[in-house]
């Protein structure tokens, strides 16, 4: 019978592993859901990227450069 | 000069809101440097001895590892998200200074963690027990290298070196990698960041085992046992160590961020042979009239302590509050010019600045731009100066510094005598099992570890207000012109998100230690 080969045994070593998880199975869930929430909910629709946002692609020094010398009124 | 459009609930929401996640976010890492640690400690007995005790031993502490783990995984991307939404001028403002270091993290946590952590949870009979053991140990020590990073990133700001600002690009760049990741801030930070998280494992491995203990489960006793003199051991070289490291950081506090450490002693009027403030009454509501007294009332202290601590000479000068406003010598001999003048020059460098772009973007001349850009670099260092309304947004806020900092030294030590008091009792062949009062006060501990751990970075954050970077740039000028009901709304979001997360990974820890040896 020929040797198993480093990517056969690596293969093997995540599908077992996962396959016999009992706790992991509640933590995979808890991580799965939790990076929906981060990823899907509050990225998209609640952390847009500011700047991109407000100004164009190659403006965007000087948007922050207005933004930073806007902030002060002699 | 005042900030103009930005609401300022804004910058307190915005604040308030990366507190919260970066407080939430801190409730985990500690736990996984200091059990990843721990757990391999045990492997290493599995290892040397061939003992199937050890290897169920570490095997129990390695599935509290993955629940911590588990629980910690992403909360700090949403760190990242805050920066981009709510920081945005800041974050365009450090450039890939603050990129690198992050994006180094990210690639060390993926590859070596997610590689080496499926080693040591899957490859119990599939690989050899050497390369086992060495995934074990790369686990931790790849979580600690990621902590690395950050902590360099969060030292930038603090002490940023290193860089060069760019008008054209508005960008701050880097000129040193290794003037940035090998900064002194930079280490003493991680050193007592890392040793004070091993602190915090090996109080929860001592509270564990002690709830073992106490509820007399004998399937776990000689594994309780065990596990509370490792932990005891692993505890009391921490707590030590991040007592020497926590000097080492005070004195470099006290070299660049000596308002942070006038803040830390409730020191309004400094001078040489400086004594520690033990304990003082400090209000925890209300801002100190540093201006008109002498110092805080009823204070018991060390004498020349604070003196030895800021410059290593009992005789040495510390600047107070007051002095540090109306500028010093330092005790090089260098003059810190006060803050009006660094007002003056801040104000200088953000109309240069001005000035360079405009006179650029009309296609000015190399012999125009060029004075402008020299007025510039004179002046950028106090750039963020330039921002201060008045020389009170200069001091942060004393009460929570003063205290956050007693309460994190005061618990430092209880933890030292503590740990010390258990290995005692053991070397003298005492039963701490039958001792409850023991047992009980070490679970009590737990909880005072985190708020040690939490303390210490209400110190570090709290001290260096208002700089989001060190005298560059301020919050009131970092934060996005963004509604203040934005950041509110997500902030009750968070919170009860964070919440629902936290009562999970309570019921899913605890339901495993209930569980004990039995997967």
């Amino acid at each position: 019978m020929a040797k198993e080969g480093f990517w056969h045994k690596a293969f093997h070593l995540y599908y077992d592993g996962f396959r016999q998880m009992t706790l992991g199975r509640t933590l995979w869930l808890v991580i799965g859901i939790k990076l929906i929430i981060i990823f899907v909910v509050l990225k998209i629709f609640f952390f847009p990227d500011f700047i991109s946002h407000h100004a164009n692609e190659g403006e965007e020094a000087d948007f922050v450069a207005t933004e930073l010398s806007h902030r002060v009124i002699p | 000069m005042y900030l103009l459009s930005i609401d300022p609930a804004a910058i307190d929401w915005a604040r308030a809101q990366f507190a919260l996640t970066a407080i939430y976010h801190w409730l985990f890492v500690p736990l996984t440097l200091g059990l990843g640690l721990i757990m391999a400690i045990m492997e290493t007995k599995y290892y040397r001895t061939g003992d199937v005790f050890w290897r169920k031993t570490a095997q129990f502490w390695q599935r509290l590892f993955g629940i911590n783990f588990a629980m910690g995984v992403a909360t700090g991307i949403i760190l990242e998200f805050e920066f981009g939404t709510n920081w945005s001028n800041y974050s365009w403002f450090v450039g890939d200074i603050f990129g690198a270091p992050l994006a180094i993290e990210g690639i060390v946590a993926f590859f070596m963690e997610s590689t080496f952590v499926a080693v040591m949870y899957f490859g119990w009979e599939k690989v050899s027990k050497g390369f086992h053991l060495a995934s074990t140990w790369l686990t931790g020590i790849g979580a600690t290298i990621s902590a690395w990073w950050i902590l360099v990133a969060n030292s930038w700001m603090q002490y940023p070196v290193g860089c060069e600002f760019n008008p054209d690009t508005m960008r701050n760049e880097m000129t040193s990698f290794l003037d940035v990741a090998l900064s002194p801030y930079a280490v003493d930070k991680f050193c007592h960041t890392v040793t004070s998280a091993w602190v915090i494992g090996a109080v929860f491995v001592v509270a564990v085992s002690a709830w073992y203990l106490l509820k007399k489960r004998e399937a776990e006793r000689e594994m309780a046992q065990k596990s509370l003199r490792i932990g005891a051991i692993v505890g009391l070289i921490a707590s030590v160590l991040a007592a020497i490291t926590g000097d080492e950081s005070a004195y470099k506090v006290a070299e660049v961020q000596p308002m942070k450490l006038a803040a830390m002693e409730a020191l309004y009027n400094g001078g040489p042979d400086q004594s520690l403030t033990a304990v003082a009454w400090v209000n925890p509501f209300v801002q100190p009239d540093y201006q008109n007294e002498e110092e805080a009332p009823l204070r018991i202290a060390i004498p020349y302590g604070l003196s030895f601590l800021a410059t290593r000479s009992l005789h040495g000068y510390v600047p107070g509050v007051n002095d540090i406003l109306k500028g010093y010598t330092r005790e090089d001999g260098m003059v810190e010019p006060s803050v009006q003048e660094k007002m003056e020059r801040g104000r200088s460098a953000i109309e240069t600045l001005a000035a360079y772009r405009q006179a650029k973007a009309e296609g000015a001349d190399e012999a125009t731009l060029s004075p402008l850009l020299s007025t510039l670099k004179e002046d950028f260092p106090y750039f963020g100066y330039g921002y201060i309304r008045d020389e009170s947004e200069l001091v942060p806020y004393i009460p929570i510094n003063f205290w956050a900092f007693r309460v994190m030294v005061g618990l430092g030590t209880l933890f030292i005598l503590f740990f010390a008091f258990i290995l005692f009792l053991d070397w003298k062949k005492k039963d701490i099992a039958s001792m409850n009062w023991l047992l009980i006060a070490a679970i009590i501990l737990l909880p005072c570890a985190y708020i040690c751990s939490e303390s210490g970075w209400l110190v570090a954050e709290f001290g260096r207000q208002p700089w989001t970077i060190q005298d560059m740039l301020p919050v009131g000028a970092s934060v996005s012109n963004i509604g203040s009901s934005a950041v509110a709304t997500t902030f009750w979001l968070f919170l009860v998100l964070f919440t629902v997360l936290l009562a999970v990974e309570i019921s899913i820890m605890l339901k495993q230690i209930k569980r004990g040896l039995n997967k």
